[in-house]
């Protein structure tokens, strides 16, 4: 009797212990859902406007044309088309992000004439001298972080998840990653980024979200703080365009000479 | 009765009250001294609206800020490429990332080395994993390392001996705290790494650790200096007035002073400085002279068979006047400080003016309710100490002509000595070899780099102008320029950067090691490269956002301030002459501030010596009742400022800022001589009908010993200010030493006889009559 009854508790335990979430597994399983959300869109153009500002309060404005291609089984593909600074049009970078792994990318130099691999795996620098890193804008793929749920909590008037995500890759400017996420369309409302040292680095504010095909919801403003420098950057994204047809040798070094 | 109310101001009546309102008004006042706190930041010596200041924030807001903490790595056997040191290097870059407040780290190991291969441009850091290094490859680092102009002389010596790692420091300066932090945190990384890896010492410099000696100076002074003065103070006391009641009282007085300066400074909310912290010192030893003079006349009246009321009475009836005035017009001196372009200074003579008037309404309520109820005794019979001066009187009035020349021609040969001297000092210096940071950044600008730096934001003049390649070919030939100037350790441009970039874009051929000749081209190198940075390490902190400027820095050996502004003057020539106009901008920097605050600072102290002056004589006219004695009083006050000058001319040769404050602090305090002396002199002339010498005679016998008296311990006082290690303070005490010093000479040797000469022979009431 004494036996059963110690079995019946442990297998109760064990029971207990394998359906109880943790707070990571739920974390894993809200970005996973995320994800699938996002998937299907197959590609889109958009414009993008990147406008920086700094303490002494100078502006500069950067003109950006996107093209994104999404990939079975692995992260997106995109070009990215610069029109100003006027020095900089026509350069043209392409960019295949991976899952695991270093993502590649090539820069067409029209001054050159030239395609250059651009060859670092530590790409986590600013990124056009603005306040959104690489890491940033780079296609946020599940497998690039590890995660935990934190609360739930309501953030300007909508349900949101709170979660911090932690990177994987290891040349990171982060420690960890606090995501607002909410829990009815799966729009991320608000990251807080901190540096290295764990101190708060960085807030990135999206807003004006609109929903395309009946389902993506994106942002068109993106606005990024650097608490520790004063500066900050807005992004500004128009005309998006869904199932353009593209194709995989839109997206080669070849097409990238081409792409105006 | 009424007689006694009137003329002891009701002290004895009311004593118990005003004993009582003294504690309830020392209490409240200094409760404020919670509030205190020391600066930790090196900008509180420059106001708000400082040009050069305006013009360094301009630069740090438009880029990023530039404060730092540098680490000067020693490997023991002078070898910094091998593995092992090179591993050490990697991990403390590493770690440095982890800094409070870090914005970025530069070492040679995380150096963004770049290469072409083939169509590839490689970016990545100069030394990954450098413990399985080869010979071979420990070779090739080094010579990158040494030809790279990034590294040279800043973060590798020539000889490969010593190595630095850079830390950016953005401190949000919104507490007192954070620098402290920061210097604890790296100071334990200092320990546990040269504890972990006896191989190598470690040497820190950097701004921060600057900001931390002012913090630290400020408050090992006030924790040294100002005990050192109580005590000696005391001895004084004790040999002197052999009262231990009278000492006891004036100890109090001196406390109650400081209590209240200091507590209304931290009620005014002043953060202290090194500058602001000698505040103590400077009211121990003004208040210690308002009691000294008040009990030397009560025990003399105590002596001559004087009731302790009586005596009590009289005392306040004949230095009422004098104290209230000598505290005025000190308090006057240090007001005028305000006029000072630096805000410590400001505050260093708000704080001792109220301490100042602290002292006289302690002195003259306080001190005789005080004596009123405590059991003073004097030994009957005990004789006057007068001898001595008496007998200095009798000699001077003798020898008055000889005298008045002698003193005369001295005077104009030290006065003639004042154009010698130039404004120059070496900030360098400002803290002596007792604060760590002064002997590590000694070490390290031997053997590694400078610690000074005057920086440029050149500007291209429009959007996207710095790919232009006649802007970069003008930057470049400027950054040359300024490579060949004496002094210059340093220089750090993008223009070295673009050539790199050309020569990597050109399959690594040397010959392409050259600015690119098409703007296009130059923006898209730059572009390329941007894209391909880490974290920390991007271009932000010397291009600004709208890619229109460049920040050129250049980095100096200890050099004086003198040649610091010869320099950026012919850094200006120099634009002026070869680049377009709008590219001009004025260097800024720490070092610029300091160089240009001494100039700006004297100008506007010789306004503020001037008016105090005006508004002292103004004053003794009015008190004296004769604008003749007003006019003559501002010889025997200005002199000694002048002999302070001259010999400081022999003997030094140079003034900063901190000595250009002295001219002021000296007359307000050196006044307080010419006042007793002349209100003794007038009273002769005046009530007694004395004539000019019987008048000189009886200001000596009457106030001269309490004059030497209180020169000797404003002597102590302000000597004890040369013990400091930090040299503003030391220049400070010196010279207001000598100043006092003078001061008595010319009270004592000269104002007589300057008095002998221009006064009529006949009693000054009747010559009044005449006019």
């Amino acid at each position: 009797m004494k036996f059963i009854i110690t079995l019946f508790t442990s297998l109760l335990l064990f029971a207990g212990l394998a359906f109880a979430e943790t707070p990571e597994e739920k974390g894993l399983a809200i970005a996973k859902e995320d994800d699938k959300r996002d998937n299907g869109f197959e590609d889109f153009t958009a414009n993008l406007v990147m406008l920086l500002k700094n303490r002494q309060g100078e502006e500069s404005a950067r003109n950006i044309r996107n093209k994104t291609l999404e990939v079975e089984g692995d992260g997106d593909k995109s070009i990215s088309i610069f029109d100003r600074p006027r020095d900089v049009k026509g350069t043209a970078l392409l960019n295949f992000t991976h899952k695991v792994g270093t993502d590649d990318q090539w820069l067409f130099l029209p001054a050159l004439k030239r395609v250059k691999r651009i060859s670092s795996a530590n790409k986590s620098g600013s990124f056009m001298g603005s306040e959104f890193a690489y890491e940033d804008v780079t296609s946020q793929e599940v497998e690039k972080y590890s995660y935990k749920w934190i609360r739930d909590e309501d953030y300007e008037g909508q349900k949101c998840f709170v979660f911090e995500r932690y990177p994987v890759y290891k040349n990171s400017g982060y420690t960890r990653q606090v995501v607002w996420l909410d829990q009815k369309d799966y729009k991320i409302l608000k990251i807080e980024f901190y540096d290295r040292k764990n101190a708060q680095l960085k807030t990135l504010k999206q807003s004006k979200f609109k929903q395309y095909l009946d389902k993506y919801w994106f942002p068109e403003e993106m606005h990024m703080k650097n608490h520790q420098t004063g500066k900050s950057t807005l992004l500004t994204w128009t005309n998006y365009k869904f199932k353009n047809g593209l194709k995989d040798k839109d997206f080669n070094k070849n097409s990238l000479k081409r792409a105006r | 009765m009424k007689n006694n109310s009137i003329n002891d101001f009701g002290v004895i009546r009311f004593r118990w009250w005003i004993i009582l309102s003294t504690l309830v008004l020392v209490l409240s006042a200094a409760s404020g001294a919670r509030f205190l706190g020391f600066s930790t930041d090196y900008r509180v010596f420059f106001s708000e609206d400082n040009p050069q200041l305006v013009a360094f924030e301009t630069l740090q807001n438009t880029y990023t800020k530039n404060d730092n903490v540098m680490f000067a790595v020693e490997p023991k056997d002078g070898k910094v490429f091998t593995p092992q040191t090179l591993a050490i290097v990697e991990e403390l870059t590493q770690a440095s990332w982890k800094i409070p407040y870090s914005l970025r780290v530069d070492s040679i190991t995380n150096f963004q080395y770049t290469w072409s291969e083939g169509d590839d441009l490689v970016v990545q850091d100069l030394i990954e994993n450098a413990e399985s290094f080869t010979q071979e490859q420990l070779k090739k680092v080094q010579a990158v390392a040494l030809a790279e102009p990034l590294l040279r002389n800043r973060l590798i010596t020539q000889k490969s001996d010593i190595t630095g790692i850079n830390v950016t420091i953005n401190l949000p300066h919104k507490s007192i705290s954070e620098t402290p932090e920061v210097v604890a945190f790296v100071r334990d990384m200092q320990e546990k790494f040269e504890k972990k890896y006896p191989s190598i010492k470690i040497y820190l410099t950097g701004v921060v650790f600057m900001d931390n000696a002012f913090n630290e100076a400020g408050e090992g002074d006030m924790k040294s200096l100002v005990p050192v003065m109580y005590s000696i103070v005391l001895i004084i006391m004790a040999l002197t007035l052999r009262t231990f009641w009278g000492t006891f009282v004036t100890v109090l007085i001196m406390a109650f002073s400081i209590l209240t300066g200091m507590g209304l400074a931290g009620w005014s909310g002043i953060l202290l400085t090194p500058i602001s912290a000698n505040a103590p010192t400077i009211i121990l030893t003004l208040a210690v002279a308002d009691s000294i003079h008040i009990l030397v006349t009560f025990f003399y009246e105590m002596r001559h068979g004087k009731s302790k009321y009586e005596a009590i009475q009289e005392t306040l009836r004949v230095n009422h006047q004098p104290v209230f005035i000598t505290s005025v017009t000190t308090a006057i001196g240090f007001l005028s400080l305000n006029f000072s372009d630096s805000p410590p200074f400001r505050d260093l003579g708000n704080i001792v003016a109220m301490g100042v008037m602290a002292a006289y309404v302690y002195s003259v309520l306080f001190l005789p309710a005080m004596l009123s109820i405590l059991p003073v005794r004097v030994k009957a019979g005990s004789t006057s100490q007068n001898g001595f001066i008496d007998a200095l009187g009798d000699w001077v009035i003798h020898n008055r002509k000889s005298l008045f020349w002698g003193m005369m021609s001295l005077i104009i040969i030290l006065a003639s000595q004042i154009p010698r001297i130039e404004i120059d000092e070496k900030f360098n210096e400002y803290f002596d070899t007792r604060y760590q940071f002064r002997v590590d950044n000694d070490y390290v600008e031997k053997h590694l780099t400078g610690f000074e730096s005057i920086e440029y934001s050149l500007k291209a003049g429009e959007s996207g102008g710095i790919s232009n390649p006649e802007y970069l070919k003008k930057v470049d030939a400027f950054a040359e320029w300024y490579r060949q100037q004496p002094g210059v350790m340093y220089v750090s441009t993008l223009t070295d950067t673009m050539k790199r970039l050309n020569k990597n874009m050109h399959g690594d051929d040397e010959s392409y090691y050259r600015l690119p000749d098409e703007r296009d081209l130059s923006a898209q190198y730059l572009l390329l490269y941007e894209l391909s940075l880490p974290f920390g390490l991007d271009l932000n902190n010397q291009i600004n956002i709208d890619k229109s400027s460049t920040r050129f820095t250049a980095i100096l050996e200890s050099v004086s301030t003198q040649s610091a502004l010869d320099l950026e003057d012919s850094a200006q020539e120099w634009l002026r002459n070869n680049a377009p106009p709008g590219m001009a901008s004025h260097g800024a920097s720490p070092l610029i501030m300091f160089s240009h605050i001494a100039m700006r600072n004297i100008d506007s102290m010789m306004t503020g010596t001037l008016l105090a002056l005006l508004l002292i004589s103004a004053i003794l006219a009015g008190v004296l009742k004769s604008f003749k004695l007003g006019l003559i009083s501002t010889i025997p006050n200005l002199v000694p400022v002048f002999m302070t000058f001259g010999i400081w001319a022999v003997f030094v040769g140079h003034i900063g800022l901190a000595v250009s404050v002295v001219a002021p602090v000296a007359l307000g305090i050196i006044v307080d001589d010419t006042v007793h002396f002349l209100s003794k002199y007038r009273r002769a002339r005046q009530e007694l009908g004395k004539t000019p010498e019987e008048a000189v005679r009886y200001s000596f016998h009457t106030v001269g010993t309490a004059l030497f008296l209180t020169s000797v311990i404003l002597v102590c006082g302000f000597f004890v200010l040369t013990f400091s290690g930090f040299q503003m303070n030391v220049h400070l005490g010196l010279m207001t030493t000598i100043a006092i010093l003078c001061a008595l000479v010319a009270d004592f040797l000269f104002l007589p006889t300057l008095l002998m000469r221009s006064s009529n022979p006949v009693p000054l009431r009747e010559a009044e009559l005449k006019i």
